[in-house]
């Protein structure tokens, strides 16, 4: 007879214990939430999926989705070509690359609200460097809290300046990798300036450059704290990201079941885009 | 195709140099002629890997000139001297197929595609690339990616020298051979100078006509491979070249006699000059034996290397190897040892110093 020892159980108790802990269970809320109207002394009624058609309906969702997808767009096509420029024009060696690479890190190591409040006092237009600058000097109408233009440019120059220094630092490990004989010998065979970057350099940092790019979409789709600070989702509604949409109606209007709705909607995208381009990225790498 | 001259050539990687060995190549003077194969050859940090990037242009010496048939190249870019080189590790483009690979350094000098094809189809056919000319080259096995390294640089028609830089460093053992002896029958198709850096004297015996022994910064000495075998210049060529070296033992020297310990040794001819110095005497394994009667000694140690046998033997603290045939004699056995006088030569610090015997008629 076959004996069936299930002690194995004992070692894997503590790590599910803890992922149980810190994600099963929260999230399971979350679901519970989504499909249930929540009363105080907690008092449940079934939705169903009553709170995903509404918010599935809902033009506010949308318009929200519209503007996170256009921020994380315009991030992502200004900060990896720029990354990559400035990773190109660092040096390789000599007594200039550690002051580089920790003038480059200096951004990220600033705390995300810290980041917003600069901002926020930086461009303020009476008082802040830049703003009145803009304002007095150049005698450019700039305030942020009235213009949505102004708004978008701000937050977008805000995540620009904290986060372009992780493509860089990415880019630039890429390219410290290339041994010198590809220089060399693209020498030899005639190549110019473009075709090294297009066959020899631009080869040999796309998986890093993979990485870099999945990163930045993931933390620029769930960015919140910068933009809170900044511009606190306005003026109007015209800097409110999906993030910034979410916490209104959870904590603002206290509207748990939509507010769960949307989290796992929001959750979903984030995975569904992440894989989809991840896939794409590695399928040469596959065959 | 081209002579090349190189000139009173040294070079430093230090801004200032003073000191001599602040010099990784020290006063070279050498004329590779056209069409020759040749190998340098030479320890790790010689300056053998220096002195190939200083021809191919990838580094501008401190002092000296290079010439390409009398016409002075020496700040001309890499590109512009018409050369080829293959590295140690292959580098290729991995985006690129293995024919766009080929094609790269023809279409970059702006020739039609007509000619590309023709030439790289020749080339293709030439290093057994034909079939896998529309895969992409990054998947290929290192032997052909260091195929496809040196297709780029004979693909150009106009190639004035083409250099190996260890190119079979990265290449599995068994297919060593059968790239190394490829490389013999290109260049006896292709007629193109050839010069392959080495530390390996099996790679550097075999391919080259011509070798160049590198120590230190130096050309030690030139000449065939029987040349080095033979009569090695100095002692180091002596040890560098012949597996195991050459035996180089103290010696001192009474009224043009040599004496090893208190033992007269026959030296293969006159002496030249008069020697001062550090004196050694220099024999290979092969050409020491066991005798009845001779220099005495103990042996020390005995290894079966296959068709002979490496007899250790240590006489006067000095140890001396002799190749044998057959079986050896028991370890720690008296054994008396000769030397063949016609291959007994005289070193003075480190250079020889003995006249070759007079052919006997």
């Amino acid at each position: 007879m076959k004996t069936v020892n299930q002690k194995g159980w004992f070692f894997v108790l503590p790590v599910l214990l803890l992922v149980a802990f810190n994600a099963l269970i929260p999230m399971m809320t979350v679901v519970n939430y989504s499909v249930q109207e929540t009363f105080g002394n907690n008092l449940f009624l079934w939705e169903g999926l009553t709170w995903f058609q509404q918010l599935l309906t809902e033009e506010r969702f949308y318009k929200a989705l519209g503007r996170q997808f256009m921020f994380t767009g315009l991030i992502l096509v200004i900060e990896v070509p720029l990354g990559i420029a400035i990773a190109l024009s660092m040096p390789r060696q000599g007594i200039w690359v550690p002051v580089c690479l920790i003038l480059m890190a200096l951004p990220m190591l600033i705390p995300w609200n810290v980041v917003g409040a600069m901002w926020n006092i930086f461009t303020l237009p009476d008082i802040g460097l830049l703003g009145y600058f803009l304002n007095n000097v150049l005698g450019i109408n700039y305030d942020m809290t009235q213009d949505p233009i102004a708004a978008w440019v701000t937050i977008i120059t805000m995540d620009v300046w904290h986060w372009t220094s992780l493509v860089v630092l990415l880019a630039y490990a890429g390219l410290v990798s290339i041994p010198d004989a590809y220089y060399q010998a693209a020498k030899i065979d005639g190549a110019s300036n473009w075709s090294v970057f297009r066959f020899i350099q631009l080869p040999k940092m796309k998986p890093v450059l993979t990485i870099a790019i999945l990163l930045r979409f993931m933390d620029s789709f769930n960015i919140y704290t910068e933009p809170f600070v900044l511009t606190g989702g306005g003026p109007g509604n015209s800097t409110t990201l999906l993030s910034i949409d979410l916490v209104k109606r959870a904590l603002g209007q206290f509207d748990l079941g939509p507010a769960a709705a949307m989290s796992l909607i929001y959750f979903a995208i984030t995975l569904l885009v992440s894989w989809l381009f991840y896939t794409l990225m590695t399928k040469d790498d596959l065959n | 195709m081209a002579k090349i001259t190189l000139s009173n050539l040294r070079h430093s990687y230090y801004p200032n140099p003073s000191e001599p060995s602040d010099y990784a190549l020290k006063e070279i003077d050498l004329d590779w002629n056209d069409g020759g194969a040749y190998a340098l050859l030479g320890p790790s940090g010689c300056g053998k890997s220096t002195l190939l990037n200083i021809i191919s242009g990838l580094l501008v010496p401190s002092e000296g000139r290079i010439l390409f048939d009398d016409k002075d190249v020496t700040d001309l870019p890499p590109d512009r001297r018409n050369i080829a080189q293959v590295f140690q590790f292959p580098v290729i483009y991995d985006t690129m197929t293995v024919y766009d690979n080929l094609a790269f350094p023809l279409r970059n000098r702006g020739r039609d595609e007509v000619t590309v094809k023709t030439r790289v189809t020749a080339i293709a056919e030439m290093l057994e690339l034909t079939d896998m000319l529309s895969q992409k080259a990054a998947g290929l096995s290192p032997d052909n990616k260091q195929k496809i390294s040196m297709g780029r640089g004979l693909v150009r028609e106009d190639v004035n020298v083409v250099m190996f830089d260890e190119p079979l460093t990265v290449i599995d053992p068994h297919l060593k051979w059968k790239l190394r002896s490829k490389l013999k029958e290109l260049h006896q198709r292709i007629k193109a100078t050839m010069i392959y850096v080495t530390h390996d004297q099996t790679e550097a015996l075999t391919f080259a006509d011509q070798v160049v022994v590198m120590q230190d910064g130096e050309v030690v000495q030139i000449g065939t491979p029987v040349e080095l075998f033979e009569r090695p210049a100095h002692t180091f060529v002596g040890h560098f070249i012949g597996s195991p070296g050459m035996n180089v033992l103290p010696c001192s020297l009474i009224d043009g006699q040599a004496y090893f310990t208190d033992h007269p040794v026959a030296l293969e001819g006159a002496i030249s000059g008069s020697p001062k110095g550090r004196t050694e005497i220099g024999i290979r394994p092969e050409f020491v034996t066991l005798a009845k009667s001779g220099l005495s000694a103990t042996v020390s140690k005995v290894s079966d290397v296959g068709r002979h046998t490496v007899v250790e033997c240590d006489a006067g603290g000095s140890k001396i190897r002799a190749i044998i045939s057959g079986a050896g004699p028991e370890k720690g056995a008296p054994v008396f040892l000769n030397f063949q006088q016609n291959q007994t030569r005289l070193y003075v610090d480190g250079w020889i110093a003995t006249h070759a015997q007079e052919a006997q008629s």
